[in-house]
């Protein structure tokens, strides 16, 4: 595929689409979307400049290798479930450090907290699943076809 | 000094380091020696901690006379083949590892002994099979040492799961797990109707581990250990983890017929036997083996007698076998590196050149050969003794004992005189010589032990033995530990034990010659174990063939088979209750039903591969739609962009699959598909058909917001409700992800 439209606007899209993919994770918890909708999202940027531009320069853009930001989102899942653990004593119970109770018995505050890092944990794990398998396929299929080619 | 990078496991001696273990087990013995007093006062210490309290299971210990011979002994031969392992590997770099699993080999035995739960037990039970499995494959490139490790786990490792069952039907019919409790209900288990099932899972465990006929072949093939292993784990501590287990539940499982006939005869046999091909070694360690061999049957015949004395003949039998055999394969080791080989074909005359080595071997052979006045002469006068006032086969068990002591007598002579005297030096290595004291001074203690012990019987029997016996038969101890027992029956056939061991100490070389010979014609059950492992290596080979023929098609085509009968059966089997069905429905929903079905079509009629992905991920666009106007927005969400993702994957792996070969028209992959298709559809009607449970969803709705600070339940449900369901998930991602790209990477790097 070497249609210089499509790779031209996939470059431009990408930022947009990783924008949105943050914007719908960061929604997740009162609108639809949430940290595995929006890795999905991201993912299918980079798939999109992946076919586009080819699995050198999407692995350029992504910056990190797609199996240590799984692997970074995987830690991030447990270190949201330890931080309740550590605090309260139940693994994966959702800690709140911006939110107080007020004098009526309702509670107000900034709604960030250890479920918030689950959640980007998710993102992670499958924005990084994703690519990994994808890149790999790309490459392995490329690199065979190569060879029978010539 | 030069390296030589070519022997990787020569490097430089280790440093002080390697004195540690040595010492931690010889503190751990002496903080054990304060339970001494105690425990013989009748005051047991206990430690428990609540585990999983809704099965009853607690992480329970208790120290009562058993346990804590046990544990003295793990710890104080534990010391002495710590600090002989840190000379015998001095200059081995893999010596930090030998006496890591050694050590955690020690804390499972420990555990082991001390442990007061059925639960606690087997899993440190499983972690000496499982340590026991890594220290004989200790040598592992060695194809002999695979095996011989192999087997121990498999026999052993099979074993464990019988005896677990047994457990947990005692904890079943007890209604606890602490073993203290169950020893109280003996009579109930042995009124049980379950009880002949018990008694054969736990003694099928206590035989496999305790190397009783048909499973003894796997304790001389463990002799593929280094020797500080064998020691260790294969005469003094481990294989009586069997012996503890029968002597632990005796007072719950003991007593019976089934107990009595089962035991002495097995144990019986095993002793013979054992004792028989013992005579047939010339490597010493494997003869030790087979002696090992003998007394474990021997303590397992003992207890199958039943008797007061009987359980004090085996515990007393128990301790003087420990320090003895301990001290004989220790020494073995010392001739070994003394002298260059244990073969006593090939060493002779050593006495002048390693006169500590002779002393020592000396004084544990008088011991194993039950010579007064050492503690083995003892314990062979208590074993008489409670043989002949057995209640059960009283000649028959005196019998067996009489000739495997004789047999014990002509090997004690063998190890003990064959390699250092009557003979000139002979011996592989120029200067044979004595080792250094890290190596001589654990042999020279325990079998110093012998000999104290027999002079001074009091001692040890007021300390060990005697609680020893009453936690095994629940009552104290009849009579008491003496050389003296005056003149009598015992002492009578002790005298003919010496009198036989000499005859067959001197007709040696001809029994060695006879059994050399007949050797390949007698059945040996090691054949069954290999023959069993061969059929199941080739079921397992046939079954795979059978199961995964590399088809992908037929691989989907028996996935969608399996599901679809399973949909079917329960489909039949349930009542059948259809919703309310109207073929009338808005514009939008006969909109989903044309994009679907025309999607569809494609799917099934095009010829081009890339046209039918993309229109299957039409159809998966048109089910996100409904998704969409039914409310389910993230779900629909999902299903788009998982859609979209498919299609792509799918697309890179068709330049892959191969074009031919399958046909356009397959009328029985169509019959297949219409079967399972109108399942799914038919249990889908079925569904609407019922009232939905709400409650769950009325639930999330209530506690979203105030509990969590959310008001999209879908999500909120995924990482907070539900959050560990999740994190297993992306672990599963991970991991799919990293298995990937191994299969995709890994294969291609070698094929270049």
């Amino acid at each position: 595929m070497n249609s210089v439209i499509l790779s031209t606007t996939a470059r431009l899209l990408l930022p947009l689409i990783v924008i949105l993919a943050l914007f719908v994770f960061n929604r997740g918890h009162n609108e639809p979307g949430g940290g595995f909708i929006g890795g999905l999202l991201a993912a299918i940027a980079f798939t999109l400049v992946e076919k586009s531009a080819g699995v050198e320069y999407a692995r350029k853009v992504l910056y990190f290798r797609p199996l240590s930001i799984a692997a970074f989102g995987l830690g991030c899942t447990l270190v949201g479930g330890l931080w309740g653990g550590i605090k309260y004593g139940y693994f994966l119970k959702g800690v709140w450090p911006f939110i107080t109770k007020l004098a009526d018995g309702s509670k107000s505050g900034l709604p960030v907290g250890s479920i918030l890092l689950f959640d980007f944990g998710v993102f992670l794990v499958v924005l990084g699943g994703v690519l990994g398998i994808l890149f790999t396929l790309e490459e392995v299929v490329a690199s065979e076809t190569d060879l029978e080619d010539s | 000094m030069a390296e030589t990078p070519d022997e990787p496991t020569i490097t430089r001696e280790a440093g002080i380091w390697r004195f540690i273990p040595a010492v931690i087990a010889a503190l751990v013995t002496l903080w054990f020696t304060k339970f001494i007093s105690p425990v013989a006062n009748g005051q047991y210490p206990e430690y428990v901690v609540t585990w999983v309290e809704s099965a009853g299971v607690s992480f329970a210990f208790r120290l009562d006379g058993l346990s804590l011979a046990f544990a003295l002994l793990i710890c104080g031969i534990g010391a002495m083949v710590f600090l002989y392992a840190s000379a015998y590997f001095r200059s081995d770099r893999r010596l930090l590892s030998l006496q890591l699993t050694l050590i955690a080999f020690a804390i499972s035995m420990l555990g082991l002994t001390t442990a007061d739960d059925a639960v606690t037990l087997f899993i440190f039970w499983e972690g000496t099979t499982i340590t026991s499995y890594l220290l004989v494959g200790f040598d592992h490139e060695k194809e002999t040492s695979r095996r011989a490790a192999l087997q121990a786990l498999l026999i052993t490792g099979a074993g464990g799961l019988a005896l677990f069952a047994g457990l947990l039907i005692m904890g079943g019919i007890a209604g606890t797990y602490r073993i203290s409790e169950m020893n109280l209900l003996g009579e109930t288990f042995k009124s049980h109707e379950m009880y002949t099932t018990i008694f054969v899972l736990v003694i099928l465990g206590c035989f496999t581990k305790s190397a009783q006929w048909p499973f003894h072949f796997w304790l001389p093939g463990a002799m593929a250990a280094p020797t500080p292993v064998s020691a260790y784990l294969h005469s003094a501590t481990m294989v009586k983890a069997g012996v503890y287990l029968m002597a632990r539940l005796m007072p719950a499982l003991g007593g019976t017929d089934l107990w009595v006939w089962t035991l002495i005869p097995f144990g019986a046999f095993t002793m013979i036997l054992a004792s028989v091909w013992a005579m047939r070694q010339t490597d010493l360690k494997l003869m030790l083996a087979f002696t090992t061999v003998m007394g474990l049957s021997m303590m397992t015949m003992l207890l199958g007698v039943s008797t007061n004395a009987a359980i004090a003949a085996a515990m007393t039998f128990l301790l003087v076998h420990a320090f003895y055999k301990a001290a004989l394969f220790l020494s073995v080791g010392m001739i070994e590196k003394g002298s260059g080989s244990r073969d006593y074909t090939k060493v002779a005359g050593l006495s002048r050149a390693l006169p500590l080595t002779t002393t020592v071997v000396g004084l544990a052979a008088l011991s194993m050969a039950g010579l007064p006045p050492l503690f083995g002469f003892i314990g062979k006068e208590m074993i008489y003794e409670a043989g002949l006032h057995s209640h059960h086969a009283a000649m028959f068990v005196v019998g067996a004992a009489l000739v495997a002591n004789a047999l014990m007598v002509a090997c004690s002579g063998m190890v003990a005189i064959r390699p250092f005297f009557f003979n000139d030096q002979q011996a592989p290595k120029n200067n044979p010589a004595d080792p250094g004291w890290g190596l001589w001074l654990g042999p020279v203690i325990l079998s110093g032990l012998g000999l104290l012990c027999g002079l001074f019987p009091g001692t040890i029997g007021y300390t060990l033995v005697e609680p020893m016996v009453l936690a095994v038969a629940g009552e104290p101890m009849e009579g008491y530990l003496a050389l003296w027992h005056g003149f009598g029956m015992p002492l009578l056939l002790s005298v003919a034990t010496f009198a036989l061991g000499a005859l067959l100490y001197f007709g040696l070389d001809h029994i060695r010659e006879f059994l050399f010979r007949i050797e390949d014609d007698v059945p040996e059950t090691e054949r069954w174990y290999d023959g069993f492992l061969v059929a199941m290596g080739s079921i397992a080979r046939n079954g795979s063939i059978l199961v995964q023929n590399g088809s992908m098609t037929s691989y989907l085509r028996r996935t969608f088979m399996v599901m679809a009968i399973l949909i079917w059966v329960a489909l039949l089997s349930g009542t059948w209750t259809w919703p309310a069905f109207a073929l009338s429905g808005e514009l939008i929903d006969w909109a989903i039903f044309l994009l679907i079905t025309a999607s569809l079509s494609v799917v099934l009629g095009s010829s081009s591969r890339l046209a039918a992905i993309t229109a299957l991920g039409g159809v998966g666009a048109g089910i996100a739609i409904i998704f969409v106007v039914y409310g389910a927005v993230d779900v629909a969400m999902t299903q788009l962009f998982v859609e979209i993702l498919v299609v792509v994957f799918m697309a890179i792996a068709m330049v892959k699959l191969p074009v031919t070969g399958i046909a356009r028209f397959r009328p029985r992959d169509a019959a297949v598909a219409a079967f399972l298709g109108l399942g799914v559809t038919m249990s889908m009607l079925m569904v609407l058909g019922t009232d939905i449970d709400l409650s769950l969803t009325d639930f999330f709705v209530e506690k979203s917001y105030p509990e969590a600070f959310g008001r999209n339940i879908v999500n909120v449900i995924l990482v907070d409700f539900r959050g560990f369901d999740t994190m297993g998930e992306t672990a599963v991602i991970c991991f799919a992800a990293m298995a990937a790209y191994a299969v995709l990477k890994a294969g291609r790097k070698v094929r270049k």
